[in-house]
């Protein structure tokens, strides 16, 4: 079983895009959004939600007014400043429970917090784990964790070859989660020059975690100098420019109606991808 | 607190989903507002920070970000197990003779070090990130950097939000999102600008921005980039919500390739900039409204 992620640093370069396509072009294989807190992959693969379950991650403080004497220490103690007026903003607290250890009235409880929820879907391309991360919460790289084990647990019962992966934008907890231990990252950029900077950050990240990474630039054609730039820079790191797809409306037009863009389009865009997916099966089964 | 034109207002940009337009919007409200008074721009996305390529700032302050994780003394440990029972993160482990510290799972909490019967845990900064400031074209700036490979963005995040300016208004560039990096950027702002586009993904980021911001209890309206594109959702969204369309921008091949020269919106097309001045000035109005009426 080999496991793909899709990741880009910078957001909204078509990472959900591409991997919905992959969804319709591969075969034997489960979806995975390991995006929590802004999940998009349900938009476009419509699943039929089979399991829905909670996800109770980590703590938060809770002072007991009536035990609580107003001695101030917690406040002195906290290094989150979650705590003003003795009282805990759950926001800001990231439950690490010293003011719990150290109150001595004993007034500070730690409580345990339900983060969101998760799901085991059904769509026309196969199973979708998935998850709801709770507005404003913690432990997003928890949950992207849980998620990803459920995917590929589903890949060995069900004996499947493929989990394909949306990833989160940035470089920070919930990639490294979507990230470590995956057969090959596929970083989707943009030819401007956030999209080339991100690139470069997300590249470092692959090599940190030893993650072999391959290189798609969307909507090449938006600067043919960027792109240049970009597979000049790919060269320079022993990468291969795997895909480059023109800037196109259909991306769009296939959100709006909610299939992927290989089956909303049969030419053109559609073609790159299906170009870019059979480089990654090869590079999978190589 | 601000002034009647808005002067000292923080204004946090965020949007939910990413690469919908927050650093243009962004530095263009910013570098809009520059003549009126003192403007500071601040870019919270620690992770993927963009806004430098932009504005190209000259950097006259670097600080190393670094959080306290323990340092234990083994000649004053009696190996109890006090630091490991209290560490929620299980960053410490004691096992026969030796104490284990996994200092990229600690938050720094300090619990341990304070708990510690013998003192025999100490402090030292570990350095996940770097936090920059200085100047460009008038403005003033901030960034902060994480390290790659790091995981956690919030304490460099909470670093740069200390160097905002006391006085002038203080614009903030967020990282995409909903969770601890957002509530981190946004946290304490006057009034949020959040980002969208007209398509199914960015109206379903939106609303999670939205459910952020009012959690918050934050005031916040929308600006509609590549307009043109996609459907009308988002507006019957925000009219459904009572939420201001405070900007439209249109989808256009010569506002994307400025941006991908890294040329802001309004070095580019100087006609935007009385867009983002009113703007700007709509957020004032809303925002005095909101104390006005919390006042009485």
């Amino acid at each position: 079983m080999k496991e793909l992620v899709v990741l880009s640093g910078k957001g909204g370069t078509g990472k959900t895009s591409l991997v919905a396509s992959f969804a319709a072009l591969a075969r034997n294989k489960v979806l995975c959004d390991c995006d929590v807190d802004a999940a998009d992959l349900h938009l476009v693969l419509q699943p039929h939600i089979r399991e829905d379950h909670e996800f109770w991650s980590g703590q938060v403080a809770v002072i007991d007014e009536d035990k609580c004497t107003q001695c101030n220490l917690c406040q002195e103690l906290c290094r989150f400043d979650a705590i003003h007026d003795f009282k805990v903003d759950p926001i800001s607290c990231e439950g690490c429970g010293f003011c719990s250890h150290m109150c001595p009235a004993e007034a500070v409880n730690m409580k345990e917090n339900m983060s969101g929820h998760w799901f085991i879907s059904d769509t026309k391309y196969g199973p979708l784990v998935h998850a709801r991360l709770g507005i404003a919460k913690e432990n997003s790289g928890k949950l992207v964790a849980l998620v990803r084990q459920k995917a590929r647990q589903i890949a060995e019962s069900d004996d499947l070859d493929y989990v394909i992966s949306d990833g989160p934008p940035g470089i920070g907890c919930p990639v490294i989660s979507s990230l470590s231990g995956v057969s090959l990252a596929l970083l989707v950029t943009e030819p401007t020059q956030s999209g080339i900077h991100d690139l470069e950050r997300v590249l470092d990240l692959c090599r940190h975690f030893g993650v072999p990474a391959l290189v798609c630039i969307n909507k090449y054609d938006i600067n043919e100098d960027n792109t240049r730039k970009i597979e000049d820079y790919c060269l320079s790191q022993g990468l291969r420019a795997a895909a480059k797809i023109p800037f196109d409306n259909v991306f769009t037009e296939s959100i709006v109606k909610g299939i992927p863009v290989v089956e909303h389009s049969r030419d053109g865009v559609a073609k790159s991808i299906e170009s870019l997916w059979q480089s990654i099966y090869w590079l999978l089964e190589g | 607190m601000w002034s009647e034109d808005g002067e000292g207002m923080i204004v946090s940009v965020a949007s939910g989903k990413g690469g919908t337009g927050k650093t243009l919007v962004a530095t263009s409200l910013a570098l809009s507002l520059k003549d009126k008074g003192r403007v500071q721009l601040l870019d919270c996305d620690v992770e993927e920070p963009n806004a430098h390529l932009l504005l190209r700032p000259v950097i006259t302050h670097s600080e190393a970000l670094c959080i306290p994780v323990p340092k234990v003394d083994d000649e004053k440990c009696t190996y109890c197990r006090r630091c490991a029972e209290v560490c929620a993160y299980h960053a410490i482990a004691v096992v026969p003779k030796h104490v284990m510290t996994f200092s990229e799972l600690c938050h720094g909490c300090g619990a341990c070090s304070y708990i510690c019967p013998e003192k025999a845990i100490a402090e030292e900064g570990r350095k996940i990130g770097v936090v920059e400031s200085g100047h460009s074209n008038g403005l003033d700036f901030a960034h902060g950097k994480l390290n790659v490979g790091e995981a956690m963005a919030p304490p460099v995040i909470r670093k740069v939000r200390e160097l905002a300016n006391h006085d002038g208004t203080v614009i903030i560039d967020v990282p995409p999102g909903t969770s601890c990096p957002v509530v981190e950027s946004v946290k304490n702002s006057d009034f949020c600008v959040l980002v969208t586009e007209p398509t199914p993904f960015g109206l379903n980021d939106l609303v999670l921005a939205v459910e952020t911001v009012r959690q918050l209890k934050i005031s916040c309206g929308v600006v509609i980039n590549r307009a043109g594109v996609g459907d009308g959702k988002v507006e019957e969204y925000c009219r459904r919500e009572s939420i201001p369309i405070l900007l439209t921008i249109p989808l256009d091949t010569k506002i994307a390739r400025l941006y991908s020269n890294g040329i802001t919106l309004v070095a580019g097309m100087p006609m935007w900039k009385n867009d983002f001045v009113r703007l700007f000035e709509k957020i004032g109005d809303i925002v005095h409204e909101r104390t006005g009426r919390l006042e009485r």
